[in-house]
């Protein structure tokens, strides 16, 4: 560069001034969050014990638990994922891979970056018309059903708010998330590996199976990651398809009711009475733990599947 | 294979013996099969789901009728929502739910709404709510308040601080707490002091869930609020409620003894809604019959004011014929009277 030279000293003073502000920056960050956890540990802690997460709720702050809200968040975010995560791989593989420049794939790109900011509000309303009442058809008759209702396999047209409408919505809102992170970890493996690969011969699914996804899949897994820590932190548009709040039973198949663990602590969060707030803490704690387990999965995931690009 | 047909088709007395035995045992099972099914009136055989949704106000009431419920009939799934009277109806209206709790009346334009959607619907008044309105502990200026002080406080282009209302009160700025427009309470509240033409002020702080009233209230010496007796009682502590001066020109606090003798002129009735339809099956039967049966008991646990024996006859014989429709509206209309002289 062209011009004045700046001394060393205070290029020095710019750096350590730089390294300070971001450490300030991580320093409080943490604290925040430490205090945050410490807080609720102090005031949850009391409340768990196996009771609570084996029992419904009551209004009774002494003998209500947690059964239906968790196990409902389990299947929720079960269902959500096996939804979201291929289907938001399988589309990024296609307009990282296989998608020309088009004006559609520009289309496409657009409408996902778009959509990954919409409030998850909106993707409520959208599964209620589409997924609980499938737009009014057969509206006031009998649901359409296969299966018995014993079978953990019983569907019925319309879904109604079932765990598996449930599952569907949280996919709607974390998809466009899902398909931006795969997208991104494709990119960044290199080109001279395609390259490389295909000078042998490789089809293009070849390419795919053995070279680009076993690269990318580390990164993707923490989109992953990301991605379902935020569905299963969501109320709003579970609250919009109709997610109750007092339920009685687990759920046994696709077409069960349930509750989830945010909706639960939302309304002990609310209540009057002090105990109940106890049993909020309680519930965020199982609720963490809950979403812990579930990027474990991810993780474990990405420890085998990760593989040194240079061998 | 000729031989082994023949050999089995011979019929020793030990295999005949064996034969009786298992026709006996399908008769047996035949016959126990039949009782079940009979039985299924007892509650604790009882299967399927029923889903209810609606009022705030009305929810700690079915919360502990399907918590006690539960422990009857584990079987039968009662899941309840609380999406205010007015979303609850959306959901009842098209079918959705089986049960629709609810703080007011149903209106006509939700009457058409479930007969576009050929829905029959079974009204149970369960209970009375007397609307408490509620300041700050630490007020003391208000000693009771007339029926026009609270309209003036809410109605649109009204005053803005204590002084505006009443020339003896401080000069300052009130803080207006209300329930939502989608719940019951606000529209009974509406109708009740506003008047039917009147208009609610949108300057002030609006939760639909009660307990957001109440933290609000409390955190405020200025504050002023409604709602449900029953999250007054909870709150008794934290709260005071107004003495409401009634037609004959006295101060009357809420509580379930000025509801009874009808001298709290802010007292209104709880419903719940039943699907007709919905109504066939055993187990919405049986939960319904526990509710009338259970929740004179349980009311008072959980603050409300059981109606009068008189009326509760009513509603229980309302309920044995599963008479349909509304008393409230006839061909398309409002009707006019109190709630007691209509279920009389």
């Amino acid at each position: 560069m062209s011009g004045s030279v700046i001394p060393t000293a205070r290029r020095l003073l710019a750096s350590r001034l730089f390294l300070t502000l971001c450490l300030a920056a991580t320093t409080i960050a943490i604290l925040l969050l430490g205090a945050l956890l410490v807080s609720i540990a102090i005031e949850g802690l009391g409340s768990l014990s196996w009771r609570f997460l084996d029992s419904f709720a009551s209004r009774k702050a002494a003998q209500a638990g947690i059964k239906a809200p968790l196990l409902g968040s389990v299947w929720v975010c079960a269902i959500c994922a096996l939804i979201a995560v291929p289907m938001g791989i399988g589309t990024a593989i296609y307009l990282e891979e296989f998608a020309k420049r088009s004006r559609i794939k520009r289309l496409i790109q657009l409408n996902v970056s778009n959509l990954s900011g919409v409030p998850s509000i909106v993707y409520g309303i959208l599964a209620l018309a589409a997924f609980v009442r499938f737009f009014g058809m057969g509206s006031g008759d009998e649901p359409w059903t296969l299966g018995n209702p014993e079978s953990f396999w019983y569907l019925q047209c319309p879904l109604g708010p079932s765990v598996l409408a449930g599952g569907f919505t949280l996919a709607l809102v974390i998809l466009p998330i899902m398909i931006i992170a795969s997208q991104e970890a494709l990119r960044a493996v290199p080109q001279s590996l395609r390259q490389g690969a295909l000078a042998l011969g490789s089809t293009r699914w070849q390419v795919v199976r053995l070279v680009t996804l076993p690269a990318a899949m580390p990164t993707i897994m923490t989109g992953a990651i990301l991605a379902m820590s935020r569905a299963i932190g969501e109320a709003a548009p579970l609250l919009v398809i109709g997610g109750f709040l007092l339920v009685f039973q687990t759920p046994t198949n696709l077409m069960s009711d349930f509750t989830v663990l945010p909706l639960q602590i939302f309304n002990w969060a609310g209540r009057p009475q002090e105990d109940f707030h106890k049993l909020a803490a309680a519930a965020i704690i199982v609720q963490l733990v809950v979403l812990v387990a579930f990027n474990s999965i991810a993780i474990v995931i990405r420890q085998k599947l990760q593989r040194p690009l240079q061998s | 294979m000729k031989t082994s047909l023949t050999q089995t088709s011979s019929t020793t007395p030990r295999n005949r013996v064996l034969a009786h035995a298992l026709i006996g045992l399908a008769l047996l099972a035949a016959t126990l099969s039949i009782a079940t099914q009979r039985d299924t009136q007892d509650a604790a055989s009882l299967k399927g789901s029923i889903r209810i949704d609606g009022s705030s106000t009305v929810y700690p009431i079915t919360e502990a009728v399907t918590e006690e419920f539960s422990h009857q009939a584990p079987r039968v799934n009662v899941t309840v929502g609380v999406s205010g009277t007015g979303g609850g109806f959306k959901r009842f209206c098209v079918g959705e739910t089986a049960i629709c709790d609810a703080s007011r009346a149903i209106t006509t334009s939700e009457i058409e709404l479930a007969a576009a959607n050929k829905v029959e619907f079974i009204e149970l008044p369960i209970a009375y709510d007397a609307l408490s309105i509620v300041v700050h502990p630490n007020n003391d200026w208000v000693k009771s308040i007339s029926l026009a002080q609270v309209k003036a406080i809410y109605s649109a282009g009204g005053g803005k601080t204590w002084k505006e209302i009443n020339p003896a009160w401080p000069d300052r700025a009130m803080k207006i707490f209300s329930p939502g427009t989608d719940s019951g309470t606000f529209d009974y509240f509406k109708e009740a002091v506003l008047g039917s033409d009147g208009k609610a002020r949108a300057d002030m702080s609006v939760s639909e869930d009660d307990n957001v009233l109440v933290m609000g209230v409390k955190g405020d010496r200025d504050a002023i609020g409604f709602f449900g007796l029953a999250y007054f009682e909870e709150n008794k502590d934290k709260l005071r409620a107004l003495p409401v001066v009634n037609a004959t020109g006295a101060p009357v606090s809420p509580s379930a003894s000025t509801v009874n003798d009808g001298s709290y002129p802010l007292a209104r009735p709880l419903f719940i809604y039943v699907n007709a339809k919905a109504a066939i099956k055993p187990e919405v039967a049986a939960f319904v019959d526990f509710y009338l049966d259970k929740s004179e008991e349980l009311l008072t646990e959980v603050g409300y004011v059981p109606l009068p024996t008189e009326i509760v006859s009513k509603v229980s014989a309302n309920w044995k014929a599963r008479r349909v429709g509304t008393q409230f509206v006839k061909d398309g209309k409002k009707i006019d009277g109190t709630f007691s002289k209509l279920y009389q």
